[in-house]
């Protein structure tokens, strides 16, 4: 399965990114290869639905897993019915959580914080 | 580009770069002290101009713009929509199409892209107007629905709805798509402004917009004080004609803050505003 | 690092006199103005030495071009915005009403129509030693954005990451602007004003602001213009359960000191010690909140 998580830069000792729609990479961790890729987030300069983009990425690349720090309810309105579930991240590097979720450390993330409503 | 042939009567709007300067005072007593007016409020997210009004209502409709539906039976998820949407309205999981009414433009693209034919367009509500009457006053006010993204349908509805008589539009505060939709019909714009340097800074912003748009304008001073106006000297700086001058005064005040329309409260502000209303065609006949 | 939102439903309420008096007192190092469409936050600020501008791109535009084009109207008839008309006998596309849809492009049969990057304002941030200030200014009749305001916020974050807490002023009305700045925001003041339209203005922000779950706190503005109405405006609160941080008199002293540059604190004055002992209430609220 692939587990996503957004990313300031494009390396594994990034930091996790403190937004999950307009963050400028995701990276995509496949369990069974054990193999990283990063996927530049075309969502991030959309002046509105953002998040909106940014899970519709998600689907489309067969994401099961999201570990992030927050999710806006727009996004997480896309991930529920695409039945990717979303993990709490914690104040670690991406090569860090993955491994904290491969070791079933992570918690699920519980709340989704309102939209940035979009713009004109 | 402003059109040159003028209704019989003109339409004002009156406008300031921020809010609080006194715009709906000078909309509501302008549009009292006419023989016949119509008084359109376009601040469609925090109407006021009723609050003083408190017309007689004769016409109240929902304002709807049209928003995607569709058909599951003929979507395929192609994903065509989705990749088209600039605003990121849709989305796609397996067959089954999410549409963001809310994030939607009602831009009406994704109709036409869809190869199956299973979208189309619904009506749906995203704010209210109506017309009433106060005296020789028509009074036609809408407001958003709270969450709704743009005012623009609502402004758009109201000013269907304006005649050739004499028209005084309340205009948005600032400088934004809300204000330029709400002055596109004006043919004179009249800019308040109050003496405090926020105010000869927005004051400024809000000329250059007037400016922009081709539309013709004056100005008038609200709350002035003794001592330095910083928006009197932008105005006498840049040319601009001053129309009327409206001191600070707590009585005045007081009748604004308990919805009272001064002009009609009192003789010498119903004299302060008629000069105020004569300048202003004087200018607008020039 | 925290943030509290002051926030008015109407305009001109002093949201942005007290916003000023706050980053006063607090002597903070991290604070933004999102009221992009009139921004006047700098105006009773002392300079910073160091300015940084960038642009900030809203949706592309669409652009005809005229060698192209056939003239037949299909773009100016599907045009939900109003934005294509004939002009002397061409149809161009005004950049002001487009909203970059890309349905004209779309249809467009002579393919004469393209999508064409669009700078809606500018960045700025402003820097010294040890605070920083951001905002943004718009082009006419843009609009602010979700990205906007999240691009003012993020321009504080990258830079403050020691603070304790950032203070925004925020824009007027309940649009747009308004809910972006809200979502975030650990606490939001609103400032409201005693006259009916200003407690209605003020009715229609609490519920703007209860609808995105942020903690609301109240205070009243020239409150003695009208007490009566002042009054009411704290009864609604406790009513509510709305947390009421207190009342500021009117004072011609907090007008010119805002002509002249300054805060409402740096004169001795009546509305001096109210916001004062404002600020007192609103941070020790702030330190309570949780983020949800």
């Amino acid at each position: 399965m692939i587990i996503a998580i957004p990313s300031d830069k494009e390396s594994l000792d990034s930091a996790v990114c403190v937004s999950f729609g307009r963050a400028p990479f995701y990276c995509l961790y496949n369990t069974e290869t054990e193999q990283s890729t990063f996927l530049v987030n075309s969502a991030a300069d959309s002046p509105g639905g953002a998040g909106i983009k940014a899970a519709q990425l998600l689907v489309d690349n067969k994401v099961s897993i999201l570990v992030t720090i927050r999710c806006g309810e727009n996004a997480a309105k896309v991930l529920q019915p695409a039945k990717i579930e979303l993990f709490k991240a914690l104040n670690l590097s991406v090569a860090d959580s993955i491994s904290a979720h491969v070791q079933n450390k992570l918690e699920p993330l519980k709340e989704v914080h309102a939209g940035y409503h979009n713009g004109h | 580009m402003q059109d040159t042939t003028m209704a019989i009567e003109p339409t004002f709007a009156i406008l300031s770069g921020k809010g609080g300067t006194g715009k709906t005072l000078l909309s509501v007593n302008l549009a009292s002290v006419a023989k016949e007016a119509t008084y359109i409020d376009c601040d469609v997210e925090e109407p006021n101009g009723n609050l003083f009004f408190n017309p007689t209502k004769e016409f109240e409709k929902l304002v709807t713009v049209k928003k995607p539906v569709v058909d599951d039976a003929l979507c395929d998820g192609c994903h065509k929509c989705v990749d088209f949407c600039a605003f990121n309205a849709l989305a796609l999981i397996g067959n089954r199409l999410m549409i963001f009414d809310d994030i939607c433009h009602s831009c009406g693209g994704c109709i036409y892209v869809c190869p199956q034919k299973a979208l189309t367009e619904q009506d749906r509500a995203v704010g209210e107007m109506s017309i009433g009457r106060s005296g020789a006053v028509r009074s036609i006010s809408g407001s958003m629905n709270i969450g709704e993204n743009s005012g623009v349908p609502i402004i758009e509805e109201l000013l269907k709805h304006k005649s050739s008589g004499l028209t005084i539009i309340d205009a948005p505060p600032g400088s934004s798509c809300l204000v330029t939709e709400s002055v596109r019909l004006a043919d004179f714009c009249i800019l308040i402004a109050e003496p405090t340097t926020f105010g000869a800074h927005n004051l400024a912003m809000v000329q250059e917009l007037v400016s922009l748009l081709g539309k013709p304008h004056a100005v008038v001073l609200n709350k002035t004080l003794e001592g330095k106006n910083p928006s009197e000297e932008f105005c006498i700086k840049n040319n601009i004609p001053i129309i009327g001058r409206i001191p600070f005064d707590k009585k005045l005040g007081s009748l604004n803050s308990v919805g009272k329309i001064a002009a009609r409260e009192d003789k010498h502000y119903h004299e302060v505003f008629s000069s105020i209303l004569e300048k202003a065609l004087e200018e607008v006949r020039k | 690092m925290k943030q509290l939102l002051i926030l008015s439903g109407k305009g001109g309420t002093g949201k942005t006199t007290i916003a000023s008096a706050f980053i006063k007192l607090a002597d903070a190092k991290a604070f933004a103005d999102c009221d992009v469409d009139a921004p006047n936050l700098h105006l009773v600020m002392d300079p910073f030495p160091e300015e940084k501008i960038s642009d900030y791109y809203g949706l592309d535009k669409a652009v005809i071009d005229p060698s192209l084009c056939s003239n037949c109207g299909l773009c100016s008839d599907v045009c939900r915005f109003h934005a294509i008309e004939q002009k002397d006998g061409q149809y161009i596309v005004d950049a002001i009403s487009c909203e970059g849809c890309t349905l004209c492009a779309y249809l467009c049969p002579e393919k004469a129509i393209t999508m064409v990057k669009a700078k809606a304002g500018e960045l700025k941030l402003y820097s010294n030693k040890d605070a920083h200030f951001s905002t943004a200014t718009l082009s006419m009749g843009s609009g602010t954005t979700g990205l906007l305001v999240t691009q003012v916020k993020d321009q504080l974050k990258n830079v403050s990451l020691e603070t304790e807490f950032a203070i925004i002023d925020g824009s007027p009305g309940i649009g747009c602007p308004v809910i972006a700045s809200l979502t975030g925001a650990d606490l939001a003041l609103i400032v409201a004003e005693p006259s009916i339209s200003g407690f209605s203005d003020m009715k229609r922000i609490i519920l703007t602001a209860a609808k995105l779950g942020v903690t609301i706190a109240v205070c009243v503005n020239k409150s003695d213009t009208n007490d009566e109405l002042a009054a009411k405006i704290e009864s609604f609160c406790w009513k509510e359960g709305i947390f009421f941080a207190g009342k500021i008199p009117f004072d011609p002293i907090a007008v010119k000191a805002v002509n002249e540059g300054k805060t409402v604190i740096d004169y001795a004055s009546p509305s001096g010690t109210a916001v004062r002992a404002l600020y007192a209430k609103t941070v020790q609220m702030l330190k309570e909140t949780i983020r949800r």
